[in-house]
């Protein structure tokens, strides 16, 4: 459904995509996963039509994202990063203004938005921008689809939403693509990437890996260990005197917890342990654990990096 | 076409929920025209004036009533000499004093001849000469009328009407030039605002992504603007009617025809500098500098264009209210039709398919 084969884009000097390639099939809820600035946001818009690439080819459906622009423009749905609704319109009128817009009514298509639509339509006369941020997102989903697009793209959609609407945006996405929508979605979060059928790993312009999020944690190739600290303070500590570990191959910091992969067998549970006690740091727990998604993209960086 | 009435609804729906955009469109051409109207007038009206008098004998008394009696002056000091006249001007409120020399009957029996002199204060230029005007005015009238049996052997009289404006009338002037400077406030500074906001807030983004078309966009945003300001124009052509007395001589088909050529001309060129400005302060910026000023001052609305240097002359004839008000006032005055203003109507014309192509030319389909 979407092609991109060697795609470049620069701004001025600033390469903000260096030839990606990538395929969506049919149905199918690809993820791009990347912090801010990897260029996911460029490669949307550029799919969308609104910026034309430098170099390579990109299309929707067969359609070429520069020659067949405008017939692409009927048949995607777009979400883009910033909240972009009329505020000053009511929930209903927004969604009134992007079904005529698409040349269609609300009925037409209301079994595609029913589920999302039905938990905003109590406040149907509420100005857009005196909603929360997850009925914001819920309405400009809501707008993406009123005119039943083959393709759905959205640029960080759960960014800035609470954790109870992410995980429901999420469940609205899995629905929609029951019905046979192909989306591609973007999210700085590594957790939202087990969500998704495959995902492309973004940094820097390029693409680090695609594969299935079970793919991906699986082509983890070194033994990982996550150390648990008391407090915030020992955990810098802590992090320091890993890295001075020898043995030691990579030590982050994860939240609460440190996760650290070797590169030699000689190195456990127990040796990361004494080795901390012996430097003063008591009440520590060390274990195995399965490698997450944030795990591999910081191996890929590194890699990368090296 | 249901795209496009979906985007002039949202258009409407925008305006009337926005409290300030409401003020501009209707609270701002009638306080302008009210200012212009009763502020920033030329007519002589109740001048202070000083009078030194060095007779005071009857003569000078019936010339001192008749000046004050007229209605443009009024005494605010009588002057004793000659060393009071310059702290009188200094402290500023006299704008003109007038001498009487010493034994005027007298002199003017004996000798037919006596004089009176004017001093003006000439810090504002057009005043002065004004009051000189009119106190000359009165003096000659007082002379012909006290001889009106003698006759002068040979005299070239010039007797002078005033045509289309007898009595002089400020407003004749400013109402047409308040008009193309409301319209031209409205029509262009407002488009180009609101297509620069749905950039500011994101929106654009959207519309771009969909099928409407940049001829849809355009057109959505106009329609509802050029309907606003043919409604503001009736409210100042109404209000300069029946509050300023300005007359419209000409016919009401012409004059429609001319505003809202003038409209679609001034919202094309809010169109234009919508596709360069990217936020609504740039776009305002624009539009109150690049606009407002040379409509103010280069279109003959205020100052003569005449009396220009012979650049800025040049200079006036592309701006598009300066034709405007040019045509309009052949109209309402004058009572002019097609066969007098054609060539203003072709210029307007001329310049609203250039600023229409223009535009539709830099209209960008994408973010780049």
């Amino acid at each position: 459904m979407i092609k991109v084969s060697n795609l470049e884009k620069s701004y001025g000097n600033q390469k903000a995509l260096k030839g990606i390639s990538l395929e969506v099939a049919k149905g199918e809820l690809f993820g791009l996963i990347g912090p801010d600035g990897a260029g996911k946001t460029t490669l949307m818009r550029i799919l969308v039509t609104l910026l034309l690439p430098d170099q390579g080819l990109a299309s929707l459906d067969g359609l070429d994202v520069v020659a067949d622009f405008r017939k692409i423009r009927t048949m995607v749905g777009y979400m883009p990063g910033r909240f972009s609704l009329y505020q000053d319109l009511t929930v209903e009128e927004n969604l009134q203004f992007f079904a005529t817009v698409f040349g269609g009514t609300i009925e037409e298509n209301y079994h595609l938005i029913k589920d999302i639509y039905v938990q905003i339509e109590p406040f149907k006369n509420r100005l857009a921008g005196k909603l929360s941020g997850g009925m914001k997102q819920k309405l400009a989903l809501s707008c993406a689809l009123i005119h039943a697009p083959k393709v759905l793209i959205l640029d960080e959609p759960t960014t800035g939403v609470d954790a109870v609407s992410r995980k429901e945006f999420w469940e609205m996405l899995n629905n929609l693509r029951h019905m046979g929508i192909t989306i591609l979605v973007s999210t700085p979060y590594m957790d939202e990437a087990n969500l998704c059928d495959r995902v492309a790993l973004f940094q820097n312009g390029s693409i680090l890996s695609i594969d299935t999020p079970k793919n991906i944690t699986a082509s983890f190739s070194k033994k990982l260990y996550g150390v648990k600290v008391e407090t915030t303070a020992q955990r810098f500590e802590c992090v320091g005197l890993l890295k001075e570990l020898s043995g030691i191959d990579s030590v982050f910091s994860f939240g609460e917890s440190i996760h650290i992969t070797t590169v030699q067998q000689n190195i456990d549970e127990t040796t990361v342990k004494e080795y901390l006690n012996q430097k003063g740091h008591q009440g520590i727990s060390v274990g195995k654990i399965e490698p997450s998604i944030e795990d591999v993209f910081m191996e890929l960086m590194q890699n990368e990096g090296n | 076409m249901n795209q496009l009435l979906g985007f002039v609804k949202k258009e409407f729906t925008h305006i009337f929920r926005d409290g300030r955009t409401m003020v501009i469109l209707f609270g701002i051409p009638i306080i302008q025209l009210m200012l212009f109207g009763y502020v920033i007038t030329t007519e002589i009206k109740d001048a202070r004036i000083a009078i030194l008098d060095h007779s005071n004998d009857n003569v000078t008394r019936e010339i001192k009533n008749k000046i004050l009696s007229s209605g443009y002056f009024r005494l605010d000091a009588n002057l004793l000499n000659e060393n009071e006249i310059d702290p009188i001007f200094k402290k500023g409120n006299v704008k003109e004093v007038i001498i009487f020399e010493r034994n005027f009957a007298q002199r003017l029996e004996r000798e037919g001849e006596v004089n009176i002199q004017v001093i003006a204060d000439a810090s504002d230029p057009n005043t002065a000469q004004m009051l000189y005007n009119y106190t000359n005015g009165i003096v000659q009238d007082y002379t012909k009328k006290k001889y009106a049996g003698f006759t002068i052997p040979v005299q070239i009289k010039s007797e002078v009407r005033m045509l289309y404006n007898e009595n002089m009338v400020g407003a004749f002037m400013y109402v047409p030039g308040t008009m193309a400077l409301i319209l031209m406030l409205i029509s262009a500074m407002m488009t180009s605002i609101t297509i620069a906001r749905e950039k500011e807030m994101g929106t654009m983004e959207i519309l771009l992504v969909s099928p409407l078309k940049a001829t849809h966009i355009v057109l959505g945003k106009v329609a509802p603007y050029l309907l606003l300001s043919i409604i503001d124009a009736i409210v100042v052509v109404c209000l300069g009617n029946l509050v300023f007395g300005v007359p419209i001589r000409g016919s009401i088909f012409v004059l429609a025809f001319l505003v809202i050529l003038y409209i679609t001309m001034a919202l094309s060129l809010g169109i234009l500098i919508s596709t360069v400005a990217n936020s609504q302060q740039v776009a305002m910026f624009i539009s109150g500098f690049a606009l407002m000023l040379p409509t103010i001052l280069l279109s003959g609305f205020i100052f003569p264009i005449e009396n220009m240097p012979y650049p800025l002359q040049l200079l006036s004839n592309f701006m598009p209210p300066r034709w405007f008000i040019d045509a309009l006032k052949q109209v309402m005055l004058k009572g002019n039709g097609f066969t007098y203003i054609w060539p203003n109507i072709l210029i307007l014309s001329a310049m609203t398919t250039v600023f229409l192509v223009l535009s539709i030319k830099k209209f960008r389909l994408r973010l780049e």
